[in-house]
């Protein structure tokens, strides 16, 4: 008896805690005069296209989409390069100044990024006067902000995964006759990558939610926006269009939970192997 | 290879993240201290009036400024809101969770994993609407309809108290669950067989052994809560009717961003550094005192 009551109250909280997510699903296929009617009803029956048609054509979503979606992957695919050699170098070899540059990765993860907006937004004027592409209001600039910040933890976690690889693979792989190169790309990457794919979608995640730092670099050029800033232009006080923003957040969010979903399990063991090591 | 040869090629490798680390990280940090030194506003961006050097004037400036007070104020009990909430929803449900089928709790989990991979200002934008004054859910159910949330001081704050809860409280339910899983069952059996009730286990066996865990998601989510940006900024739009709902961070935004006074804002990130800083050292500490190795 009691613990029917305890799954039966756990049961709804859990309904609780994904009602949002319904609302926004929801009203993401409700028609119009559903959306803004007086008495807003959990379900309808008319189900339509109509708000996401809206959202991508009359707000131009797809376009933020896309623009979202290639900074998140080049993010992803420059820090899993970078910081697979860095941590490599940082396990794999003993030089003089290997313990402070541990120290500083450790240090630079506390440092509150938000705080760096004023002298990052200055960086990025005087990038953008020599190279336009990864100056204000060029994707580019996202692209490097998010790549910086995510590459200390990469590197930091995927350290243990380095580690975990036993030299004498890398000796038996030389005996063979593999290069150096070889032995890294073909041998120790693919051994590595559950823990990439962690910080993978970790990187990801970050770079796709970002805020604060589209809506400072991306100024005055409207086709270089991110989602998160698309998504928050047309919020407009009192005319809202609230079904094209709700399935806006939809085609937002699905990606991500989509990804979590998918990956939990891994994301999981990978951050264990990184306590681990 | 010789000790010569291995530096070299570590540092070939370390070549592209030092030159990022360095130049996006590194630099800024030092530029962020600079910029909060000088008198760096509009005029001095655009190259129409000289750099002027204050020293520590922004911060005096600062620390005179009542507004500046009551956002410090704000945020900390912002934060403080936000950490107990979530703590408390956290792990009252972790607690729950081991107390019912598998199913139960992977609907719980799976619900919970929504709200946790929700984009910021997505979540920020559905709660706005459940809570919309005409046309919200929240309000048709209630029967309040015309309400405003967001245009109160203290039920916007709440608003937005509540969305940051919703999102961070499932890292601190599925962190204290794995831990209170991985509690050896004899542990709990020899409690039981020496006759404690269950209250006694929870409080004298399960809390000291989860000590570094909840250590962990506390300091965690200070650090997290203590510079929410997204939900502020979106939910109360950029900081609430004349700034009443500003915390920290959106305020160093609006001062360099809107007022453009860069160095007024770059002065407001360092103190906010700082404070996180201190708020990390003291975890740290903490973590080696209850004998975590890094």
């Amino acid at each position: 008896m009691r613990r029917w009551l305890t799954e039966g109250f756990v049961l709804v909280i859990a309904a609780v805690v994904a009602f949002p997510l319904f609302w926004m699903v929801l009203s993401a296929f409700k028609p119009e005069d559903e959306i803004i009617s007086a008495d807003p009803v959990p379900w309808t029956t008319r189900p339509t296209l109509d708000s996401f048609t809206r959202a991508l054509t009359v707000a131009n979503f797809g376009r933020y989409f896309m623009n979202s979606i290639i900074v998140a992957l080049v993010v992803v695919f420059l820090s899993i390069l970078i910081s697979f050699l860095a941590a490599t170098a940082l396990t794999r070899f003993r030089f003089r100044s290997r313990t402070t540059l541990l120290i500083m990765l450790l240090v630079v993860q506390m440092v509150p990024v938000e705080a760096l907006t004023v002298p990052l937004f200055f960086l990025m004027r005087s990038v953008g006067d020599s190279v336009p592409a990864f100056g204000l209001n060029h994707l580019g600039s996202l692209v490097l902000v998010h790549l910086a910040f995510s590459l200390p933890f990469a590197i930091w976690m995927l350290r243990g995964f380095v580690a975990a690889v036993p030299v004498e693979l890398e000796e038996a792989a030389t005996l063979d006759g593999a290069s150096r190169f070889r032995f890294l790309w073909q041998v120790l990457f693919p051994l590595v990558a559950p823990g990439l794919v962690a910080t993978s979608v970790l990187s990801f995640i970050h770079a796709w939610n970002d805020f604060l730092f589209a809506k400072t670099f991306i100024i005055s050029a409207v086709e270089n926006q991110t989602l998160p800033l698309a998504l928050q232009v047309f919020v407009k006080p009192d005319q809202n269009d609230w079904g094209a923003i709700m399935a806006g957040s939809t085609l937002m969010t699905i990606p991500v939970l989509i990804f979590f979903v998918l990956v939990q399990r891994r994301l999981v063991s990978g951050l264990a192997g990184a306590v681990k090591g | 290879m010789t000790a010569k040869g291995q530096g070299r090629t570590a540092f070939a490798y370390l070549a592209p993240a030092l030159l990022i680390l360095g130049g996006l990280l590194a630099y800024p940090i030092y530029q962020l201290v600079l910029i909060s030194l000088y008198d760096y506003g509009q005029e001095q961006v655009s190259g129409g009036a000289p750099l002027e050097f204050l020293g520590l004037g922004n911060y005096q400036n600062l620390l005179g400024d009542q507004q500046f007070w009551g956002v410090l104020g704000q945020t900390v009990a912002f934060a403080a809101v936000c950490v107990v909430g979530t703590l408390l929803v956290g792990a009252f449900l972790a607690i729950l969770a081991t107390r019912v089928r598998t199913w139960v709790r992977m609907t719980l989990f799976l619900a919970a994993l929504g709200a946790w991979s929700t984009p910021a200002v997505a979540g920020s934008t559905i709660w706005l609407f459940l809570f919309d004054a005409n046309f919200g859910f929240v309000n048709e159910v209630l029967g309040i309809q015309g309400f405003s949330w967001t245009f109160d001081k203290w039920t916007a704050f709440g608003l937005v108290a509540a969305q940051v809860i919703w999102c961070s409280f499932p890292f601190v339910m599925v962190t204290l669950y794995a831990g209170i899983k991985a509690i050896p069952g004899e542990v709990l059996e020899a409690a039981a067989l020496d006759g404690a009730s269950a209250f006694r286990t929870a409080w004298s066996v399960m809390l000291p052994l989860l000590r570094p865990i909840i250590l962990v998601v506390t300091i965690q989510s200070i650090i997290w809560d203590f510079k929410v940006f997204t939900q502020i900024y979106v939910m109360t739009n950029g900081g609430g009717i004349a700034g009443r709902n500003l915390v920290l961070n959106v305020y160093a935004y609006q001062q360099a961003f809107a007022a453009s006074e860069y160095g007024l804002g770059a002065a407001i990130g360092v103190v906010m550094t700082v404070l996180l800083l201190g708020i990390t050292m003291f975890y740290l500490r903490a973590l080696k005192r209850s004998g975590e190795v890094l």
